[in-house]
């Protein structure tokens, strides 16, 4: 059997569903992105000056761009897939012979579509602000796409288990939001004091943001190979988890 | 051919309740078979274990021949299931709703969208293919979920209890189009509460108590069997006490009706010879109802 229709029914219908609802999906991340360009690029960043040989403003953008990047593409699985579960229109896919695949697939790719929308909204709305030209285009390419495609996993796992609409809102508020943070978006690592430059490097997203960066801007804290070997790795483990707990059905199936 | 083959199916459920006992059930194809139980009987189980909903303990399922377990795409091509409780996605339109379920099950779009159109038109949902499903009633909501199970031509459509909650009008408009469904070829199967329908409705039944099937037969055998008919009689003229006659029970239900219980083996004209010669005159009879479900209450106590 084909399962390319039903793959792309499932992807189609997940973009329209972020770009029905872009008032909550879209605009806010153009909002918040022009308040941190104004705010820690203009007017603090003046006064910071270059940072590994660029402006703030131009050292920051990167970090912006892929934090959004993470936590649309988490969100938007995340809410999709618990609402699917949650209104019991998940039963639409489990009736039909989809395989588990081709569904984890579809939602996936649905939330890397919103990252990658998100990631170029954001990009745009940087460019009215700096005039940054992107160094290597296919590294940050990749870690743009490779980026976006491990969040949207965790986003799925977390529907997973989420039980409640709390629960799918704990791991971005309380786990993804305050990493990214600290994964370097507004510094270097070589900024932190001794002992902090060791517990950041156990951060992955400091790797991502950094390999990005390096794409971007040409600058990183640390090796690329090592970012890519890790993002690979977090992308294989988390599809094979993916994988078992639809087999097993667990939060989907009595 | 058995349009479904259920052997010694069981299920218990992860707290520990058994919800199905070994349950063995055949329906042969191009019936319209109804399945009958109380409240918890184990009916939604067993209709999840055939869509695929809920994961079977033990037992097997064979769905035109197709085994569930290991010819999972075929078995699952051949049906077609109407949930007990609604599950489309609520904040799409009547339209998108049964086009995505066509799209999971591999349709085509061009193949699909005149598909859809014949299934929304046959259960008169048409004009309101652009409506937001939240926004439907309770009975067209129901017959969404009937067009989005028919959007893939199923041999063996699937109904737990369609017509719950729905008011008789619309209740008798989707008895006609179930009826109209199976005379099309497609297999049936329908749970239900109102004994009515079944009756109405299905040629052969199951009745299942308990997790585990207590009855099996056609529907006219069932009734058959049935030794007492119950009658309704209105009287001419008021009475205070219901007249005693041998071999029937009669109760007066108001001053000029009566409820008569008839044993088959009595009959009635010994009954409307003795009414006249206590001259109590008969105006109308009519059956009451619902000796299916007088039955019903008699096997599963
Ligand atoms: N997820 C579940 N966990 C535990 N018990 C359940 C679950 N779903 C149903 N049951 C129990 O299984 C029995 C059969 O339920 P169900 O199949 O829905 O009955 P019916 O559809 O005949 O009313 C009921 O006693 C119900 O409480
Ligand atoms: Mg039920």
């Amino acid at each position: 059997m084909n399962y390319s229709v039903a793959f792309f029914t499932i992807l189609f219908k997940e973009i329209r569903r972020f770009t029905r609802i872009w008032p909550q999906t879209l605009l806010p991340p153009a909002i918040t992105t022009a308040l941190y360009f104004l705010i820690f690029g203009k007017l603090i960043g003046d006064r910071i000056g270059l940072v590994h040989g660029v402006s703030y403003m131009d050292y920051i953008v990167p970090g912006i761009i892929l934090m959004s990047v993470i936590s649309h593409s988490y969100s938007n699985v995340v809410s999709s897939f618990y609402s699917t579960k949650f209104q019991r229109h998940i039963e639409e896919l489990l009736v039909a012979p989809v395989p588990n695949y081709v569904i984890l697939a579809g939602y996936v790719c649905g939330g890397i579509a919103r990252g990658v929308l998100v990631g170029v909204v954001v990009a745009g709305i940087s460019m009215m602000f700096t005039h940054t030209t992107i160094l290597h285009w296919d590294i940050a390419a990749a870690v743009f796409v490779l980026t976006a495609t491990l969040f949207a996993l965790a986003g799925f796992i977390n529907a997973v288990f989420a039980d409640s609409f709390d629960d799918i809102s704990i791991i971005p508020n309380f786990v993804l939001t305050p990493l990214s943070y600290l994964g370097g978006v507004f510094y270097s690592v070589a900024m932190l004091p001794g002992i902090w430059q060791k517990i950041a490097q156990a951060n992955p997203i400091l790797y991502m943001i950094n390999a990005f960066r390096y794409g971007m801007i040409g600058v990183s804290d640390v090796q690329i190979e090592l970012a890519f070997a890790m993002t690979g790795g977090f992308i294989v483990f988390l599809t094979a988890l993916s994988l078992l707990l639809l087999h097993k059905g667990i939060g989907i199936k009595n | 051919m058995t349009a479904l083959s259920i052997k010694n199916l069981k299920k218990t459920y992860n707290n520990g309740f058994v919800a199905l006992k070994g349950l063995d059930l055949d329906v042969q194809r191009g019936d319209f078979f109804a399945l009958l139980g109380p409240n918890g009987a184990g009916k939604s189980t067993l209709i999840g274990i055939i869509s695929s909903l809920v994961n079977k303990t033990s037992g097997l399922v064979s769905i035109f021949g197709h085994d569930l377990d290991k010819d999972n795409v075929a078995a699952k091509t051949c049906i077609g299931v109407v949930p007990q409780e609604v599950n489309f996605n609520q904040f799409e339109t009547s339209m998108s709703v049964v086009m995505n379920q066509a799209g999971y099950y591999g349709i085509p779009r061009k193949q699909a969208l005149l598909r859809t159109e014949q299934c929304l038109r046959q259960m008169e949902l048409w004009d309101k293919r652009d409506v937001v499903s939240r926004r439907l009633s309770g009975g067209m909501k129901r017959r969404l979920m009937i067009a989005r199970a028919m959007v893939h031509s199923p041999r063996l459509l699937i109904l737990d209890e369609p017509t719950a909650g729905v008011d008789i009008e619309i209740r008798r408009s989707m008895w006609e189009m179930m009826q109209e469904v199976n005379k099309q070829g497609t297999t049936i199967i329908l749970t239900t509460h109102y004994l009515e329908e079944a009756e109405s409705l299905c040629r052969n039944i199951a009745i299942i108590n308990n997790g585990q099937i207590i009855e099996k037969s056609a529907m006219s055998s069932l009734l058959s069997r049935l030794h007492t008919d119950h009658f309704v009689l209105d009287i001419a003229r008021p009475l205070s006490v219901a007249p005693v006659i041998e071999g029937y029970d009669i109760v007066l239900n108001a001053d000029t009706v009566l409820d008569v219980a008839v044993p088959k083996s009595h009959g009635l004209n010994r009954l409307f010879q003795a009414l006249s010669e206590q001259h109590i005159e008969v105006q109308s009879l009519r059956n009451k109802s619902n000796r299916l479900e007088q039955l019903f209450l008699d096997l599963v106590q």
